[in-house]
């Protein structure tokens, strides 16, 4: 026992650490980080052309940015994006808030609230293109099921071309992200709400709060770092969104109604005259937009985390000390 | 005061009542879409004409099937090679999430905080904005067209390490370590044949996002994949958007059917788990 426990000593075990995470590291560095890098050269270059495979350096390094900022479409394409994500997110979150305080309302007992949730994340995890293309089905013109139940009931007389009216096409789309997102948005607050200190709850209840006064004045102010970092999470998403918008309407139709950021890259570097300098700049001006709100994310959760290392390090000190003493027995 | 809790009571109920009606109207929001699709997967181009909205299946469903497989639709092409890369990509992702997940828990190493914080950097960065490096790159080195260029990437899934690293924190029990080493068991066997076993609830939970999420993966795909045959099951869908299918109306629902049916029987078996995995705080993409 005293050889093994000595033996213990010796052998660093912290160069395992290093090992096991070489995969990740290694993985990281050849398929992400040379990707981004790539990706922001390319932007300094006239790279263009299914075919090419050289490039060179432009003699005023900025002018894809510029062109890019200047240029209708993608301007169009971040307001779209913008645009689509507000409609959709305001009223999912309002929905959402609105079902978290009916589920988790101490006073009140609501039946299948796990079957509900079933239904109403269901539609997240269906394919977003299928999901994409069956609206394209049901708002269909001049044959489709909403025109058929709206002609039906007598609220319009002739089908309604849903794809080709701007504000309705981004309405559709606004409420297809809505639709998908709403049941996800729901259940990660109902478990921010479940991981209040029940105790606040109990004291509001013997102090009198109604169930009002309870969501607003506790539940809430609780919520605040979850809320917020559904924000975030659900912006960047909303600015990645392509599977829709580039199948609801065919690449965001023809006057761009839905083309959202994600759809102007795409089309611009692998359609066309693949103008991979010009989609390059616009990926690398999105990456700057996602990079600082990530970075908001990034302080609002590290309280958190730093607390839970310290945590983590006394706990790792006292293995240590018990595993050395046992050794030592 | 028996008449005022009465009342309170009545109220409490009315109030109730709203909310199942909200409720249920959002869960048939849900299924509606999806019953249509089905029901007019089995109705003709004729009848929906007439009526596009149906809760009854019809009976044509083998006329649809067969426009379906006249064209370019292939499921079971597409359902395959979604198999192939979503396996592969939930194995590498999972297995090696873990390990990272292991180096950061298990062993105090110098690089071990700034490595975490490097990984919560990078945790939201998407493959969307970096698309044209890695194209260009793959394409480089002729990996267009090939499977491994969308499974390999996956070894590097920093939100998975973050959850795998979460989980582990409270769940793995450092002195059971120490003492696999005193019995002599090598570092990595410790890792296959101790924390593994351990992790199975989290890396479960992982793995159904991951396969999910790599089973609707459109973008990477469509850049990458260019030949027919290796078409995945959302790139087959979103060429049901082409001229060629423009009145075949039962078959493009029949086709849009055939590419969730899959999901739908892994969803409504797990769908415990999953929505116990999404409250963890679980992928967002």
């Amino acid at each position: 026992m005293q050889r093994s426990g000595k033996k213990l000593k010796g052998v660093n075990y912290a160069k395992y650490g290093y090992i096991f995470s070489i995969p990740f590291i290694l993985v990281f560095l050849i398929f992400s980080l040379y990707p981004t890098v790539f990706t922001a050269v390319i932007g300094f270059t006239d790279f263009k052309g299914v075919v090419a495979t050289t490039f060179h350096f432009l003699d005023k390094p900025f002018a894809n940015f510029q062109k890019i900022l200047a240029n209708a479409t993608f301007q169009k394409s971040l307001v779209n994006t913008v645009v689509i994500w507000i409609i959709n997110f305001i009223p999912q979150l309002g929905l959402a808030l609105l079902l978290t305080a009916w589920f988790t309302d101490r006073r009140r007992k609501i039946h299948g609230q796990g079957a509900f949730k079933v239904m109403f994340y269901m539609p997240n995890i269906i394919t977003a293109a299928t999901v994409a293309i069956l609206y394209a089905s049901l708002f269909g013109y001049p044959v489709g099921p909403m025109n058929d139940i709206l002609t039906s009931l007598h609220l319009i007389d002739s089908p309604f071309y849903f794809a080709n009216d701007p504000w309705a096409a981004k309405l559709v789309v606004a409420f297809i992200q809505f639709w998908t997102w709403y049941g996800y948005t729901t259940i990660i607050l109902i478990s921010g709400v479940l991981g209040i200190n029940p105790e606040l709850f109990e004291s509001a209840e013997i102090d009198g709060a109604t169930s009002r006064q309870t969501f607003f004045q506790i539940t809430l102010p609780c919520m605040r770092t979850i809320l917020l970092f559904t924000l975030i999470t659900s912006l960047v998403g909303g600015l990645n969104m392509f599977d829709i918008s580039k199948l609801y309407i065919y690449n965001g139709g023809p006057a761009n109604e839905t083309m959202t950021a994600s759809v102007f890259i795409y089309t611009q570097a692998f359609s066309g005259t693949y103008m991979y300098n010009r989609a390059a700049a616009a990926s690398m001006i999105m990456f700057v937009i996602i990079a600082v709100l990530s970075v908001l994310v990034f302080f609002l959760m590290r309280d958190k985390y730093e607390a839970k290392a310290n945590k983590e390090m006394r706990r790792m000190k006292r293995a240590l000390r018990k595993a050395g003493k046992e050794a030592l027995q | 005061m028996k008449a005022k809790t009465l009342g309170h009571f009545e109220k409490r109920q009315k109030s109730n009542v709203v909310i199942y009606i909200v409720c249920v109207f959002l869960a048939i929001l849900s299924i509606l879409p999806f019953w249509t699709m089905i029901s007019n997967a089995t109705r003709s181009t004729y009848q929906i004409q007439q009526h596009a909205i149906s809760l009854i299946p019809s009976t044509h469903l083998s006329e649809n099937a067969a426009v379906l497989t006249g064209k370019t639709f292939n499921p079971l092409t597409g359902f395959f090679n979604s198999l192939i890369i979503s396996t592969g990509s939930t194995v590498c992702a999972i297995y090696f999430s873990t390990l990272t997940a292991f180096a950061l828990v298990a062993y105090n190493w110098k690089m071990r905080q700034p490595f975490f914080t490097m990984i919560l950097a990078v945790m939201m960065i998407p493959t969307q904005v970096i698309s044209i490096g890695f194209y260009q790159f793959m394409y480089r080195i002729h990996m267009t067209n090939n499977m491994l260029a969308l499974i390999l990437p996956c070894i590097a899934a920093p939100m998975t390490v973050f959850f795998m690293r979460q989980y582990m924190l409270p769940s793995l029990n450092l002195d059971i370590v120490a003492s696999a080493r005193i019995d002599g068991a090598g570092e990595f066997r410790i890792f296959n044949s101790i924390v593994l076993p351990i992790m199975k609830p989290a890396m479960a939970t992982q793995a159904i996002f991951t396969y999910v999420t790599s089973w609707n993966n459109l973008f990477m795909p469509m850049i990458l994949l260019t030949k027919k045959e290796n078409y995945t099951m959302p790139i087959m869908v979103s060429l049901l958007k082409g001229d060629i299918y423009k009145t075949e109306y039962g078959a493009v629902y029949l086709a849009l059917t055939l590419s969730v049916l899959p999901l739908f029987v892994v969803y409504f078996i797990l769908s415990k788990y999953i929505i116990a995995g999404v409250a963890l705080g679980s992928v967002k993409e």
